[in-house]
């Protein structure tokens, strides 16, 4: 690691036994809840250092520390708070990155209460250690200092081989700061004109600061990564050009699942209506909150009706809300204990006067002169659980309602873009057009690997990251196995 | 960054413009398109291909000032630079076998239609062009037009200042009556893509159109440009831009194409004022 030594002086022979502190989790300060459902500032404001050390040192160092395996890239979470107990700062960092690329990104967009925090001991009392905050406090810390003190993954030996990696969202971003780490020469393609993927175009910045997105794809590029914005694999490249004439000798294809969905009900290309894909890459990666010193325009609805129970919903109708609508609908099919968003999300979004108009299924949009007027919506009931173990929801009949608005935003979900796999003829697909990859991303065509949501659908920051990762692994098996 | 070689005003306000871009302009085929962003602040804005050439790596598009982005296209030159560049996007032209065609290409649609034009030509077709503009200032591209081995090319005008005065619709049922049209293809102005599909459809000739809704990432990413086609909604990004134009919901694209006509004339505005005191 390249970064200035611990804490400087040589530890002490015997360190004295740590104590955890019997206190309450540390809350993490966050923004007034109507002041900042004005602008695209952070929401939440992360710990300060008291407060980081004061919540590290709640951790028990288990002996066998349960919530390691919660982690899906398996981060030496107990090693990384010890660290952090002791004042260690840049050793917690250099553990943290020794399986996280991203934590300043992590630390804010992963769902450790799903995770590593459900699997604390702590958590059974209620009151697990905030892993995901003291992350995200770490990588604060870490693209804070200078970038000679930052902590840059050592690159391995240049082997001579050439990666191509396909997208640079969090699964190809993963798989390219470990391909550096093997030593092998990477270059990341991107379609649009910014890195960063779902995490530039996708998540808004009051979640996610786009600086922190550009500084933790900075440390790759220092890395010795190469990322070449604007070229669309599919379109400027096929996957076979990429492994014969530009000389790559293996390719890692993780470029989302980014095809928006639509309901298929009337109404649906009236104007007004969005993909949340649309209206969050105008409002993220475009900055049209900043229009007109930012050139793209959206539609601000005063009324807007968000459909969907996820957290790209919860992400719409909060967008929607700081780009000045009076009301914001959240129309969902299910209850809210049912919801797939995060529960910190679902919480923000109720604080900053989100209505949940719950067991809603749109039937049709209505509109005049071409757009939006309203939306006609069936009441639902819970009925019997249905193959993901949710009580499905079953529709009222007779009891259809409508809700007055001008604008929709529809996020119920994305699927494969076919975009890449319909140029590259022999890469085997599933039905619904994902693309099919043993547990290391091994695909059909030899030498070609894939991870993220384009081989599971839709799914978290950090499986996809976990998935490019366990790719970067077996492509360095593969590429050492076919020079034998 | 992508470097400006080439530009050159067409008319009051059409503009053609040529960037190197060696990786596109090896792929690039008829009927393709490119997104482009000017600066920083810059929108995405999709443009199809007028031309291009392989060998020397230069792709170009024609334009015509209408807003902020053209605009600010329109008053740069050759040594500066886009920010950004990415394509070849889209399905291209389908151009095999389809025997005697009529292109019809309404302002800046002639654009599209030469390469189309060309290309229906170089895959052995016999090609009649249509190419209509509202005035004579306004027509482009007749020298290159010209320079084809047409069947025949005929133009027209709005107000008779060059070619026929008549609408493009006029000569198109004249051909199509004098059975002499297997396939026809309409690129201009979505109102008169819309007249072309109903005049062939009339006649029962075959109807392509090249649709140019409002995109962003012009990837199949965002779903802005979806379109109704047949009664299914499509994307005019990733399954166009060129479809059935006996199919296609005209009304809905022409409705869809001013969500932002608001935004846009006050982007101009702000933008028109800035450089006015600028220069």
């Amino acid at each position: 690691m390249s970064h200035v030594e611990g804490s400087g002086a040589p530890a002490p022979a015997e360190k004295p036994r740590h104590r955890p502190a019997r206190i309450p989790r540390t809350p993490m300060p966050e923004r007034d809840a109507a002041e900042r459902a004005r602008d695209f500032e952070e929401v939440t404001l992360g710990y300060t250092e008291e407060m980081a050390r004061a919540e590290a040192s709640r951790c028990l160092q288990c002996r066998n520390a349960t919530c390691i395996e919660g982690c899906p890239v398996n981060i030496d979470i107990k090693s990384f708070i010890g660290h952090m107990i002791d004042g260690d700062y840049y050793d917690a960092v250099a553990v943290l990155k020794e399986k996280n690329a991203l934590p300043a990104v992590c630390g804010r967009v992963c769902p450790q209460e799903e995770q590593c925090e459900v699997a604390c001991v702590l958590a059974k009392k209620g009151e697990p250690v905030a892993i995901g905050r003291l992350e995200r406090w770490l990588g604060d810390f870490d693209l804070a200092c200078e970038l000679e003190h930052r902590c840059v993954p050592e690159v391995g030996e240049d082997t001579g081989f050439r990666v191509a990696v396909v997208g640079s969202g969090p699964a190809g971003l993963a798989c390219a700061g470990e391909l550096r780490r093997f030593g092998h020469a990477v270059t990341v393609f991107e379609s649009l004109h910014a890195p960063g993927g779902v995490l530039t175009y996708g998540i808004p910045e009051f979640r996610l600061p786009k600086h922190i997105v550009q500084a933790e794809v900075g440390l790759l590029e220092e890395m010795g990564a190469e990322i070449r914005c604007d070229v669309v694999i599919g379109a400027t490249y096929t996957i076979d050009e990429l492994l014969t004439e530009e000389g790559y000798d293996a390719v890692f294809i993780g470029n989302g699942a980014g095809l928006p969905v639509f309901m298929g009900i009337p109404g649906e290309n009236l104007n007004g209506v969005y993909s949340a894909n649309e209206y969050l890459t105008r409002a993220n990666l475009m900055r049209a909150y900043e229009f007109p010193k930012a050139d793209t325009p959206i539609w601000r609805g005063r009324k807007v009706a968000v459909v969907g129970g996820g957290n790209v919903a919860m992400d719409a109708a909060r967008t929607a809300k700081r780009l000045g609508a009076e009301e914001v609908f959240l129309v969902y099919r299910r209850t809210e204990d049912e919801m797939p968003a995060r529960k910190e999300e679902v919480h923000h979004a109720h604080e900053e006067g989100i209505e949940f108009k719950m067991l809603c299924s749109p039937a049709e949009i209505l509109g005049k002169d071409g757009w939006v007027t309203g939306l006609t919506a069936n009441r639902m009931e819970l009925g019997e659980p249905d193959a993901s173990g949710r009580r499905a929801p079953v529709c009222v009949l007779g009891a259809d309602f409508t809700i007055d608005c001008d604008t929709v935003i529809m996020a119920i979900g994305t699927r494969a873009n076919p975009l890449l796999a319909q140029t590259t003829p022999d890469l085997e697909l599933t039905k619904r057009g994902y693309i099919v990859a043993d547990e290391d991303g091994a695909t059909s065509k030899p030498g070609v690997f894939a991870g993220g949501d384009i081989v599971t659908g839709s799914a978290t920051v950090i499986l996809a990251m976990g998935a490019g990762k366990r790719s970067a692994q077996a492509i360095d098996e593969w590429l050492k196995r076919t020079a034998e | 960054m992508f470097p400006i070689v080439h530009t050159r005003r067409l008319s009051d306000a059409v503009f053609e413009m040529g960037v190197e871009a060696p990786a596109i302009a090896r792929k690039a085929k008829a009927g393709q398109f490119l997104i482009l962003r000017t600066d920083e602040n810059g929108e995405r804005i999709p443009l199809t291909f007028s031309d291009w050439s392989a060998e020397e790596g230069w792709i170009r598009f024609i334009f015509m000032r209408v807003g902020k982005t053209t605009h600010q296209l329109s008053r740069m030159s050759a040594g500066e630079s886009l920010a950004d560049v990415a394509g070849p996007l889209g399905v291209p032209t389908h151009v095999e076998g389809l025997g005697r065609v009529v292109v019809v290409g309404g302002g800046v649609g002639a654009a599209v239609a030469y390469p189309v034009a060309r290309a229906m030509l170089a895959a052995g077709n016999e090609v009649t062009v249509i190419l209509g503009a509202r005035n004579a200032d306004l027509l482009i591209l007749e020298d290159e037009f010209r320079a084809l081995p047409l069947k025949e090319l005929i133009i027209t005008t709005d107000d008779g200042s060059a070619g026929r005065k008549d609408l493009v619709t006029a000569p198109l049922k004249e051909l199509c009556d004098a059975g002499a049209v297997d396939h026809s293809m309409a690129i201009g102005p979505a109102i008169m893509m819309k007249f072309c599909a109903a005049t062939t459809k009339e006649a029962g000739v075959p109807c392509v159109v090249s649709l140019n809704p409002i995109m962003v990432d012009g990837t199949g990413m965002c779903g802005a440009c979806r379109c109704t086609v047949g009664g299914e909604t499509r994307f005019g990004c990733v399954d166009g831009p060129d479809f059935d134009g006996h199919l296609v919901d005209f009304e809905e694209l022409m409705s869809r194409q001013r969500v932002y006509a608001d935004d846009e004339r006050l982007a101009d505005a702000e933008y028109s004022r800035e450089c006015s005191c600028h220069t």
